[in-house]
């Protein structure tokens, strides 16, 4: 038999067989074709035809067309990689001799499940966020059809530290998900969707959330004023990265002096020359910390 | 006939030393050699200093200058990649404040235009009389430096790895960074509508981002579009807040029915240094009579920044942001020195200003 890959010729041949068989069944012959009403993809099977003689044989797939000759009386048979696709299929057979024809349809429905794709987002969540992590698994079979069968997969959720502990969400139309809250340790969380012997595995970075209790302590020297807050940590405990910007600000007779400053070594420092009295803060985007008053003569 | 030739050999060979004295700006010399007022003597050193002739404006100045002429070239032509190095002189005025004599005082406004604007510098200039002629006496210029040392840089920065496009469907990736507009205001301002604001960067990772606003009619239809351009820090680290202003010319208040704004951020590398200190901030009177932010901006790092961009906001009572303004400075900063920096405010906006607040752009040409 010889099979047409779905190109511009292809979908032409495939169209003009669908216009015949859309006006076929006026005058073709009702020798009715044995066929499975519903078949699995990349499973072959054959169709008894009866008759004697040469025929033409069609097959009419989602994705391609296989045309072939066959003689009546034997069975044709439809290879496993004619079937590959889940959809609609149809048969058509025409008798060389008579020019009549028959036709049958099936179903190709997708093989047990292969494949998953999984999505998890966002790829960084701030701490014991409510609701804030999305994963969605898509089901397909060897063949990439999606699988429409309802199916259980189990999400297993593997903190940094902590327990793990999974979820089960159902397949519906080929699709199962689930959404939870981030848990209240950083670091980084693998999730695995599995499904049978199928497995796929992402990972989300869990980040600190706001700053938290920001404080900073003054240490004086001559005119010299050195900064430093206690270890910068959001609610839960955990440390903000290195590289978050933390803005001083000091007011003294000299007016005013800012410096934004990035988190080293979960402390961020700064230096002024004061003049004066002097009123210090200290902020971490829009989390203000406290506020440090020198009255000179440092 | 022979004497007619020799004399139209003669004429012709005057006019064309003529024409080249005034090619090689004769004029202008002459006018230097004969200022016969201070405002002509400053107007022709602006003149040189114009065609780059620095050696000629320097051999101009007053005796009593006591700079020296690398450093006067240094402070007319920039240096170290600055914004003066791309700048040029354009216009030069020049206004009395005070004369007798032999000594007057005068203030020079210098228009420099570069490719990010115009920019002024304003300097009130002593000019002598020597002999029949004025000269300008020019300041040695402030330059600091820094004793040789080795300054250990280990702030963090990142890189980015990003998606392998030939990975299947559905393959990890990162997100882009997550930024948040914490405020905005839509302004009427002569001529124009300005939306005004600051953008916090909420993650925990670099970002590069663009913040766009379209102002919508009462049916919803869009009157224009406008980005933040340069009045904005598009590269914001880990929880630094950015302000921005966004300008719509020729567009007036009250057709406008509400705002759509739009903040795009993209994940980029980025380094936490330099780090730089603005000192010293307060809202003065310029030689103009100009309201100002000025202040001093301090590399604390240690390699030299070449261009610097200054972003203020300014708060009402109610902590509302009511203007952004910006400006840039034409020195670069070398490390540990303190660089000048003045920044306008609107009158009307200096009247309600209760707080400000001060930012720096920097862009540095070397690369680690």
């Amino acid at each position: 038999m010889k099979r047409i890959p779905e190109n511009g010729f292809a979908r032409f041949t495939r169209l003009s067989v669908l216009a015949l068989l859309w006006v076929l069944p006026g005058w073709a012959k009702a020798a009715e074709l044995q066929v499975p009403a519903v078949v699995e993809a990349g499973r072959g099977f054959s169709i008894p035809v009866k008759g004697s003689g040469q025929a033409t044989f069609y097959l009419v797939g989602p994705d391609h067309v296989v045309k072939g000759h066959v003689s009546l009386g034997s069975d044709v048979q439809i290879q496993s990689s004619d079937v590959r696709s889940a959809g609609l299929y149809q048969v058509l057979v025409c008798d060389d001799s008579t020019s009549s024809c028959t036709s049958a349809t099936f179903e190709v429905k997708a093989a047990p499940p292969a494949h998953l794709s999984f999505f998890l987002h966002p790829s960084r969540v701030p701490v014991s966020t409510r609701d804030s992590i999305d994963a969605t698994a898509f089901v397909f079979d060897q063949y990439f059809n999606l699988v429409w069968t309802p199916a259980a997969v189990d999400f297993r959720i593997t903190p940094a530290s902590g327990a793990s502990f999974s979820r089960r969400g159902s397949t519906r139309n080929g699709v199962a998900w689930m959404r939870m809250d981030s848990t209240p340790h950083e670091g980084r969380v693998q999730v695995t969707a599995v499904l049978g012997n199928v497995e796929e595995a992402r990972v989300i970075q869990q980040v600190a959330a706001e700053a938290c209790g920001l404080r900073m302590k003054a240490v004086g020297s001559g005119n010299k004023v050195s900064l430093e807050t206690d270890p910068v940590r959001d609610c839960s405990g955990n440390a903000l990265p290195d590289g978050t910007i933390v803005s001083f600000t000091k007011i003294d007779k000299l007016g005013k002096s800012t410096v934004d400053t990035p988190i080293k070594k979960g402390i961020a420092r700064v230096q002024f020359s004061v003049h004066g009295r002097a009123q210090i803060s200290v902020a971490c985007g829009v989390v203000l910390g406290n506020e440090v008053a020198l009255n000179g003569g440092l | 006939m022979k004497w007619g030739l020799a004399a139209f050999l003669g004429i012709a060979t005057a006019v064309l030393i003529a024409f080249a004295w005034l090619q090689s700006g004769g004029l202008t010399r002459h006018a230097m050699f004969s200022a016969g007022t201070p405002e002509e003597a400053v107007q022709a050193l602006m003149s040189e200093i114009r065609a780059h002739n620095y050696q000629q404006a320097y051999a101009s100045l007053d005796r009593s200058s006591d700079t020296d002429l690398a450093s006067f070239i240094r402070e007319m032509a920039g240096s170290d990649g600055s914004l003066r190095t791309y700048s040029s002189l354009q216009t030069a005025e020049v206004s009395p404040l005070h004369a007798d004599h032999d000594e007057a005082v005068v203030r020079l406004r210098m228009n420099w235009s570069s490719a990010l604007g115009s920019l002024d510098d304003v300097r009130d200039l002593r000019v002598r009389r020597d002999g029949s002629v004025w000269r300008v006496v020019w300041p040695k210029p402030a330059f600091a430096t820094v004793p040789p040392q080795v300054v250990s840089v280990n702030y963090l920065s990142w890189d980015v790895i990003g998606h392998n496009t030939s990975q299947t469907w559905g393959a990890q990736d990162v997100d882009s960074p997550k930024v948040r507009i914490t405020s905005m205001n839509a302004i009427s301002r002569p001529g124009r509508v300005v939306i005004v604001g600051e953008v916090e960067n909420e993650d925990t990772v670099p970002a590069y981002l663009n913040v766009n606003a379209t102002l919508l009619k009462a049916d919803g239809s869009p009157i224009e579009e406008e980005g933040s351009f340069d009045l904005i820090s598009h590269v914001l680290l880990p929880k630094q807040v950015s302000p921005y202003r966004i300008d719509f010319p020729g567009v007036r208040m009250d057709a406008v029915k509400s705002v759509r704004m739009d903040a795009r951020a993209l994940l980029v590398p980025a380094s936490a240094d330099p780090v730089i200190a603005v000192t010293d901030q307060v809202v003065s009177k310029d030689g103009l009579n100009r309201t100002v932010l000025k202040g001093e901006l301090v590399n604390q790092s240690g390699r030299p920044v070449n261009i610097a961009q200054v972003l203020a906001a300014y708060y009402d009572n109610f902590g509302k942001v009511i203007w952004v303004s910006d400006g840039y400075v034409d020195q670069a900063l070398m490390p540990q020195v303190p660089v000048a920096f003045a920044v306008d405010i609107p009158d009307d906006i200096a009247a309600r200003l209760k707080n400000y607040r001060v930012i720096v752009n920097h862009y540095s040409r070397s690369s680690n």
